[in-house]
């Protein structure tokens, strides 16, 4: 069986020879023009002038572009329309586009780029949460506030209450591949895209919508991308547009490649946010009510902020059972790049809301912060035995099962949560990873210790998985089988590096019994599948999984109706295994069997459809079952810190994380390692830092440091819950790929912890993210009173 | 007539009539199509473009090198690998690659090629500290995990065949004056009347700092002079007393000479930059760069080394801290260079401190440097650096005179950090605010009154 295999990346003998093409590794003809922009040295100003004489006059230069040189200007925006693709006479953020060049090459590009003289006329920036507050900067008419039960009432009435509230940082993808496209004019005006995008239909729609074209006059092709993260699933827009524009205003190809710091000055990233809570709890740290307040620093344009700061608020309860809670939630307009998806979408922004309190609350009454997440946790899974090992099937019996106990718990919105494993996995993994034995030496430890000090923290992790936005939820595949045997899988999925190809492959082979490389895979094709929803939300092998899968059985299914024809056998009993079709007495090869399937003129080929059922979500009453099922997971994070300068490390991780039955456990674990250290990297040492002039200073890895090989920890043990998924998914597997990111909060309450023991136990450390050497110092001085 | 000459993957390369800052990257890619080689950052932060490069004049040793800082003139004489030069003759996997496939260390991709020619150079040389060997490669997917497993996995492989670099590589036309491909000289002699003719001109050795001035600052440069054929001055010789290392002497060479009798120093510059950095840049650069915080100055200066500059047959000697005058101002004349550095072989009491975001491959927020000596608990001699708190790297007097003298107390650091507040002034900037630097700062005093006690100062150290 070629399904839960840990096979390799189907394209790793390609990456370690060089020979996976990327974007910028295909050859185009020798006219091929090099783009880049101009871009805002303001944040917020009129452009009274622009002299793009000494661009256009250049060497290299063919054209150049601004707003006044175009009849209409095309957007870029994936939501609201407000994204022009060059600044139409106001710009809105220091690196916004405001000029186009195109040149005979990249460099002849970027030097003719920096030659514009453009005036402006500044206006008041806006640049901070508070800056936005203050000026009632925000989208959408005001907060939005979702709430169940009563909390101020709760709160009021708890014998203990506390407050706070801390700031989180953003983080920039850094994608190793820069955004990028390259446009191919075709006969008949039609287009040929090429982009390093997790959403080629987006690409292909805002490319058909700025050259006037249906979508059917545009064709998107991405075979990888090297690295997403969320990063390229609205910000390739503006490549692919202008490249398009400059290719039909010019015949000739067109590509567009930022360098780096372009890329970081101009793109969006993770938001970052101030998060208020206030909180009443029991002795034990039982919540009884619980307020947040979100804050998120939004940037100029809308783009995907209010599905983002919509998921926080879905993850404010992340494991733990809040009956009386009300969440409010500010979005709010800054003249700064336009943050956007990154892994988790808003969801470790809502998560870590929720951690914090569980940290405050334990160090507030002196307990195992271990304690309290536990006396908090929803009520575990029931399986339909009554026991707790096997999961329920189906689940709709243990939801009648509880509603007749009165026992269903639901989240913050409204949804019945019917697969809790959280306390399971924390349960194992405290086991495995010795927690409580190395929590006592560490304590011993620190008592030995005058400048350094260790810290230890376990944090779960329960996410939604689906898109919040239903019609989203649904996708496409396209598998032809051909007279030789040898099998072509299309999806609308992409491939940034989370081994989706492969996942599918091997979906696909095991429908028909054979290994997974005997499926070609092929190339992300907006004239294949059309109509594709973005790889994000996790969703891309649950989505396309499925699709593929469902293509395949009709094929198969096809070729068993046919053979057992031939045989004179039921079509119910035609085996595919192993690379051989059995029907009755016969033994065919695939190939074989393939071949005498098209002489019988049978169709080979089929697209396959998926829509995920039992979703339903109203966001303006916050209520519905946004998610099909949560996946769960936990880590336990040690580290150490320096009390004289804050530097800190990463000890040792130990991770228990559930990708159901999983469909490659080595690519889950790989996912599962890779998002551990993103997510302790948002939250350690990646610091985005804009001065006062609204310049974003960290724009280069000079300057933004994201983890580097000595940064893993080096004790680093991950495990695979393994369990079925309860739901019907794809070979029961969940969904892996934003889900681990969030185990990073770990390492974040871990310092929390080490700071915590620098002082008396009365301060709080109330560290801010990222915990740099400077913020933790800073803490370290507050629960020492200095 | 031919301008620059190297081998490429075994294969004889020459050209002529190439720009003299044309990247070894932007040629593989543009001009030779070879596009396995990466651009992630253009300035030599992210390694995916690392390439391998060998000096016959070094004797077989490989070092991994950023091509996107790397000048074509840079390569003359020398053999260059990319990944396509890693696997064999006959598409043959050479054993990382094999490793790297076996043990799920690619994800994206994209920043796989730098990883395999790190690693390749690290096992044909037979590096076992992965970390370090990979320092300068960035993964934004994998959390680096599978990648150090293929790294260990590889050790015990044979060295292929085929990574032998089986002939010299040819030879350029010598060089002139008025090369089109730069001036490169041979001597420190040709160098220094050459210079002295043409004081305006870019002096470079490594390009890891010139590098971004055409990269990203977009700078035309011209005249440029390449230092990397001048081998007198790659001296680095040691006698009882002193070093004397010439400018011409890598980070790389300089850790190997310094690691065992300055374990302190050898740990900074382990901590500089990246592997394919080291490689590349020049303790003579590094001076020369003025940069405020700069990592091997302040430690240089606590050591109490003499700089020698030289304008034509002109040399003169000072003490280093008094070739930095301001920001990114110097006491150097035009057309005088760097030529050498000379500091203490012994110095038991020295110990940096390199504060930053990141422990590798970072630039320091405040780099401290401290060699003070005691005479029966009383301190005899006080040399403290910082780089990160001023303009330049800078003494701190103030401090040092509050500590000569003085017993050997925890109240005698207390009273000298509180004298650090009149040494400087420090800035608020991305890496850190003014008033962090002023904190950590006056607090390496006491890391490091602790830590010639002997207790336990450094995070590195714990393990889980």
């Amino acid at each position: 069986m070629t399904l839960g295999k840990a096979l390799p990346h189907d394209a790793a003998p390609l990456h370690v020879t060089g020979a996976a093409r990327y974007v910028d590794d295909i050859p185009l003809p020798a006219n091929a023009l090099h783009l880049a922009f101009g871009l805002s040295s303001e944040a917020h100003a009129d452009i009274t002038a622009i002299d793009l004489s000494a661009v256009r006059a250049a060497p290299g230069v063919v054209m150049a572009l601004s707003a006044q040189d175009l009849p209409e200007m095309p957007d870029c925006s994936p939501s609201a329309h407000d994204e022009p693709l060059l600044a139409t006479g106001r710009v809105h953020y220091l690196g916004q586009p405001v000029f186009l060049v195109a040149a005979t090459g990249h460099l002849a590009a970027r030097k003719a780029a920096r030659l514009a003289k453009i005036t402006y006329a500044p206006l008041p920036a806006i640049l901070t949460v508070d800056d936005a507050l203050a000026a009632g900067s925000r989208f959408e008419a005001g907060p939005v506030v979702w709430a169940k039960g009563d909390a101020e009432a709760a709160i009021t009435a708890a014998a203990h209450r506390i407050s706070g509230q801390f700031e989180v940082g953003g983080q920039e993808h850094f994608y190793l591949e820069g955004q990028i496209a390259a446009a191919l004019p075709q006969e008949g005006g039609d287009m040929v895209i090429h982009s390093s995008t997790q959403h080629p239909t987006e690409i292909q729609h805002k490319v058909a919508h700025a050259l006037h074209l249906p979508m059917s006059a545009v064709r998107v092709e991405v075979r990888r991308m090297g690295g997403g993260f969320g990063g390229k699933e609205s910000q390739g827009n503006a490549l692919a547009i202008a490249c398009a524009l400059v290719a039909r205003a010019s015949g000739r190809p067109a590509k567009m490649r930022y360098d780096r710091d372009d890329d970081m000055m101009i793109t969006g990233k993770r938001h970052d946010l101030r998060i208020g809570y206030e909180v009443g709890f029991d002795a034990t740290g039982k919540i009884a009510g619980l307020s947040f307040t979100h804050l998120f620093r939004c940037g100029w344009a809308l783009d995907l902020s209010i599905p983002v700061a919509d998921r926080a608020m879905l993850h404010a309860d992340n494991c733990y059972h809040l009956p009386d809670i009300r969440i409010e939630s500010h979005r709010l307009r800054t003249n700064t790049q336009s943050a956007t998806a990154f892994r988790g979408f808003g969801g470790p922004q809502g998560m870590i809301g929720i951690e914090r309190v569980m940290d405050h609350i334990a160090h507030d009454r002196g307990l195992d912060p271990v304690v309290v997440r536990r006396v908090n946790f929803y009520a575990p899974m029931v399986s339909s035995t009554g026991g707790l090992s096997a999961p329920p099937h189906p689940p709709e019996d243990i939801f009648e099962q509880m509603k007749g106990r009165g026992a269903v718990q639901t989240t913050p919105y409204h949804m019945p949560v019917e697969d809790f494993v959280g306390d399971r996995i924390v349960d194992a993994l405290l086991e495995s990873s010795d927690y409580a034995a190395r929590r006592e030496a560490i304590a011993a430890w620190n008592t030995g210790s005058r400048v350094l000090k260790r810290g230890i923290a376990v944090t779960p992790v329960k996410f939604g998985i689906s898109f919040t936005l239903t019609h989203l939820n649904q996708a496409g595949a396209l598998v032809h089988v051909y007279q030789d045997g040898s099998v072509h899988l299309n999806h609308g999925g992409t491939e940034m590096g989370q081994g989706l190809f492969q996942k599918v492959a091997q979906v696909t082979a095991s429908v028909f019994g054979l290994e997974a490389d005997a499926v070609k895979i092929t190339a992300t094709d907006t004239a294949k599948v059309p109509n594709t929803s973005a790889t994000a939300a996790s969703s891309g092998s649950d989505l396309n999984g499925m699709a593929a899968q469902a293509a395949a059985i009709t094929i198969r299914d096809r070729m068993a109706v046919f053979l057992a024809g031939r045989h004179q056998a039921e079509a119910a009993d035609v085996v595919f295994k192993a690379g051989r079709v059995l029907i009755g007495g016969a033994d065919l090869s695939f190939a074989e069997a393939a071949a005498m399937a098209y002489a019988g003129r049978v169709s080979l080929s089929s697209t396959g459809f998926y829509a995920t059922p039992r979703i339903t979500w109203d966001r303006v009453k916050g209520s519905g079952r946004p998610f099909f099922y949560f996946a769960y997971g936990a880590a336990v994070t040690e580290v150490v810190i320096d009390t004289l300068t804050g530097e800190n490390r990463i000890l040792r991780a130990d991770v228990l994380h559930d990708s159901g039955a999983s469909l490659n456990p080595a690519l889950d674990i790989g996912q599962i390692e890779g998002a551990y250290v993103q997510g302790a990297g948002w939250l350690t040492m990646e610091e985005l830092v804009w001065d006062a002039k609204g310049a974003l200073r960290t724009h280069a890895p000079s300057t933004y440091k994201i983890p580097a090989c000595s940064d893993r920890p080096p004790v680093f043990n991950v495990s695979l819950w393994g369990q079925d998924n309860p739901e019907a998914t794809v070979g029961k597997s969940k969904a892996v790929g934003e889900p681990p990111f969030m185990l990073g909060i770990s390492a974040l309450m871990a310092l929390s912890d080490a700071v915590a023991a620098c002082g008396d136990g009365m301060t709080y450390p109330a560290l801010d993210a990222p915990a740099t050497p400077e913020r933790i110092l800073q803490a370290i001085a507050r629960v020492r009173h200095v | 007539m031919t301008d620059i000459a190297f081998l490429l993957n075994g294969t004889p390369v020459r050209l002529s009539g190439v720009s003299p800052t044309r990247t070894l990257l932007d040629w593989l890619r543009e001009d030779r199509g070879l596009t396995g080689t990466k651009e992630g950052c253009n300035e030599g932060d992210c390694g995916a473009c690392t390439v391998m490069l060998t000096d016959p004049a070094k004797g077989a040793m490989p070092r991994a090198l950023n091509a996107c800082i790397l000048f074509l003139p840079q390569l003359d004489g020398k053999s260059v690998r990319t990944v396509e030069g890693i696997s064999g003759p006959k598409g043959e996997l050479h054993p990382v690659q094999e490793a790297m496939i076996a043990h799920h260390g690619s994800q994206c991709g994209f920043c796989t090629p730098g990883f395999v020619v790190s690693m390749a150079v690290g096992h044909t040389t037979g590096r076992q500290d992965h970390d370090d060997v990979l320092a300068g490669n960035l993964c934004r997917c994998t959390g680096y995990a599978p990648i150090i497993r293929a790294a260990k996995a590889a050790e015990t492989a044979p060295v292929p065949d085929w990574m032998q670099e089986a002939e010299a590589p040819p030879a350029s036309s010598a060089p002139e004056a008025d090369d089109p491909a730069g001036f490169r000289p041979k001597t420190s002699d040709q160098l220094a009347a050459w210079y002295a003719e043409h004081p305006n001109a870019t002096l470079i050795a490594g390009a890891t700092d010139v590098g971004l001035w055409v990269t990203k600052q977009l700078r035309d440069l011209h005249p440029v002079a390449f230092l990397g054929g001048v081998e007198d001055l790659k001296t680095l010789t040691v006698n009882s007393d002193w070093f004397e290392v010439g400018a011409g002497v890598t980070i790389t060479d300089l850790l190997e000479a310094v690691a065992a009798p300055l374990p302190s120093f050898g740990e900074m510059l382990r901590r500089y930059a990246s592997v394919q950095v080291r490689n590349a840049a020049t303790i003579g650069g590094n001076i020369a760069n003025g940069s405020p915080i700069g990592d091997g100055p302040p430690a240089l200066i606590a050591l109490g080394a003499v700089l020698r500059l030289r304008r034509g047959d002109a040399r003169r000697d000072m003490p280093l801290e008094d070739f930095f005058l301001d920001y990114r101002k110097q006491d150097r004349l035009p057309g005088e260079f760097v030529e050498s550095i000379r500091f203490p072989v012994k110095a038991p009491e020295l110990r940096c401190y390199k504060l930053s975001k990141r422990f590798d491959q970072d630039i320091s927020a405040v780099c401290g440097c401290f060699n003070i000596t005691q005479d029966g608990g009383t301190v005899r001699s006080a040399r403290i650096a910082f780089g990160g708190m001023a303009g330049t790297p800078k003494r701190a007097l103030a401090a040092e005179t509050a500590l000569i003298g003085q017993p050997w107390t925890l109240e005698t650091i207390v009273a000298a950090q509180q004298a650090l507040a009149r040494d400087f002034a420090p800035m608020s900037d991305m890496r850190a605010s003014a008033s962090y630097r002023a904190a950590a700062a006056g607090n390496m005093l006491i890391r490091y009154f602790h830590d010639l006690s002997g207790e336990a100062v450094d995070v590195l150290g714990v393990t889980a």
